[in-house]
């Protein structure tokens, strides 16, 4: 949904999105990464499964929760991306002991 | 770093920056933890990585944000505990912070708490915001500074405030534009009393007038008086629909940005238990605060939009006032001191003051978007509630307030604990009842005021993890 602003080189971090490796500038949040490199829902509810997106980007929606390094529930929008970072969808509510 | 303080500031925005390099100037051991891992907060969101690596970018996001790297210098120069990254989950009225960093949870106890949170997006609940694509202007902006990201294909900003004009502005001079503005701004002639104030603080008319001439100039078609928008889509956003003079149209889009001013960030002051009290002019509850931002309970004070919005430079104003009084109450300087060293940070904050009625004013929410009328509107985004629900809720089953509706329908209950749905709630269960907001009152917030895992709670040692959880 969102790409970057041209003619700037930064640091690049390859971080895996949905198993799939891709670049993004370092100093991103996993949120923001997604909204680059992923199209539509980034999570779907636990109430009626309906596709969600990050909305607010500053850490008080929730929306874009997700799973980071294998732990679910993270708030995408306040976790800083690092090399080889696996972030994921996170498909309805998390699992307890997953 | 030290368990015990002088001064615990939570949040390295305008006000928490403003507040700590003024406390540490005047001796106070002042430790500060925000939940970025830059300071800035969100209006000076990734300034120093981007003054850094693209400081072609502060063209695009212009002189007032330009103006934050100053406070961040002298707030990284001066003698701070700062913890970045580090999220603020109770905060208890005798002085203890408990909070999470790196994976863990931490504790300190401090003589003086200021929570300087500042504001969010007043939640603007219109069919199909909960549609991935939909943002609103506070976050796309906020991924402009600290992403050099831009949206993609074809978007519309809808609602109003400075914000709104702001964001359109930096998108056009990014190469971006706007496939249109929808206004909702109703009602330009009430403003008019307040020009006064708005003209003497320093800039403010000139810099608006500016921003709609650039947006006019670039051609973005400005759509005043919308009264209907709709979103509709399936994985995302597809299309927007919406009512102007009488005129309903439909334009394609892939992203829309919403926004309907700002709001104090409450949760973490509710949590305290501070007492609020109902801003009719800025249509939100804010804590009930003294001249120097001192609360209801003695050793909290409050700076910033936390405490009513007041503005970027107001909020830096607020928080030096704010650690003039904590270092008197504290000993480290007199009275007398305190009244002539804070006399040119009180005279900036009343200037800033004089300027918000007129904006609060000119901007002030339709009813329509305040108590959205479309039944299957979602107004609780985490649980699902719709309007239609809360309505009957009201009406049928005599539900009296916004606690009794989290019993009913768990409103309010989910991750964001309210803060996306709690002023929503409140106006709807207001027009039902026919009340005044102020007697319908807000959610009970309780902490944790951010995610804790039972994890991090053992890294606490016993005694302080049951005191924690409040067994």
């Amino acid at each position: 949904m969102f790409a970057l602003l041209p003619d700037i080189p930064q640091t690049q971090v390859t971080v895996i999105i949905n198993g799939g490796a891709v670049s993004v500038p370092s100093g991103f949040t996993a949120a923001a990464a997604m909204l680059m490199h992923n199209n539509g829902a980034t999570r779907t509810t636990g109430i009626s499964g309906e596709g969600r997106a990050p909305y607010c980007m500053m850490g008080v929606c929730f929306e874009c929760l997700m799973e980071i390094n294998g732990e679910p529930n993270q708030q995408g929008c306040l976790v800083t991306v690092n090399e080889g970072m696996r972030i994921n969808r996170q498909l309805g509510k998390r699992e307890v002991l997953g | 770093m030290t368990a015990t303080c002088d001064l615990a500031i939570i949040g390295a925005g305008p006000a928490g920056m403003a507040a700590a390099t003024t406390a540490a100037y005047l001796g106070l051991s002042t430790v500060v933890l925000d939940e970025q891992p830059e300071p800035g907060g969100q209006i000076y969101r990734g300034i120093e990585r981007l003054a850094a690596t693209r400081s072609q970018h502060l063209k695009i996001l212009g002189p007032d944000y330009a103006t934050g790297l100053e406070l961040v210098r002298a707030f990284r120069k001066a003698n701070i505990d700062y913890l970045d990254s580090t999220q603020v989950w109770q905060v208890e009225p005798d002085g203890r912070v408990f909070y999470r960093r790196n994976g863990a949870a931490g504790i300190l106890t401090a003589k003086k708490i200021l929570i300087a949170p500042g504001a969010m997006e007043r939640p603007f609940a219109v069919p199909g915001w909960t549609l991935p694509g939909v943002l609103t202007c506070g976050a796309g902006q906020t991924m402009l500074k600290a992403n050099g990201l831009a949206p993609k294909g074809r978007f519309v900003l809808a609602g109003c405030g400075p914000l709104l004009l702001l964001f359109a502005a930096q998108l056009v001079r990014a190469g971006v534009k706007p496939a249109a503005i929808l206004e909702t701004t109703f009602n330009r002639w009430a403003a008019l009393p307040h020009l006064p104030g708005f003209l003497a603080a320093s800039g403010y008319f000139g810099k608006g007038l500016a921003l709609l001439r650039e947006l006019k100039a670039a051609g973005i078609p400005i759509h005043k008086g919308v009264t209907r928008v709709a979103i509709t889509g399936d994985t995302q956003v597809r299309e927007i629909e919406f009512v102007f003079g009488g005129e309903t149209r439909r334009e394609p889009v892939d992203t829309v940005f919403l926004h309907q001013g700002v709001v104090p960030n409450g949760n973490l002051a509710w949590s305290l238990n501070l007492a609020h009290e109902w801003d009719e002019a800025q249509r939100c509850f804010r804590p009930k605060l003294d001249a120097w931002g001192r609360s209801s309970v003695p050793m909290i004070l409050v700076a910033g939009d936390a405490g009513g919005i007041v503005g970027a430079a107001g909020a830096e104003a607020m928080g030096r006032v704010a650690a003039f009084a904590i270092a008197t109450d504290l000993g480290k300087i007199s009275t007398e001191e305190c009244s002539e060293r804070a006399s040119a940070a009180r005279a900036s904050l009343a200037k800033q003051r004089a300027a918000r009625p007129f904006l609060d004013a000119l901007y002030r929410p339709h009813q329509r978007w305040l108590a959205p009328p479309d039944s299957d509107t979602v107004v609780c985004r985490c649980e699902e509630v719709r309007t239609g629900e809360i309505r009957r809720l009201v009406t049928e089953q005599n539900c009296p307030g916004p606690n009794q509706m989290k019993s009913f329908v768990r409103c309010g209950m989910g991750p964001c604990q309210g803060r996306l749905c709690g002023l929503t709630v409140v106006e709807l269960i207001a027009e039902c009842r026919g009340l005044p907001i102020s007697e319908v009152g807000y959610y009970r917030i309780r902490p944790p005021v951010k995610p804790v895992t039972v994890g991090d709670l053992a890294t606490l040692d016993v005694a302080t993890r049951h005191d924690a959880v409040g067994l």
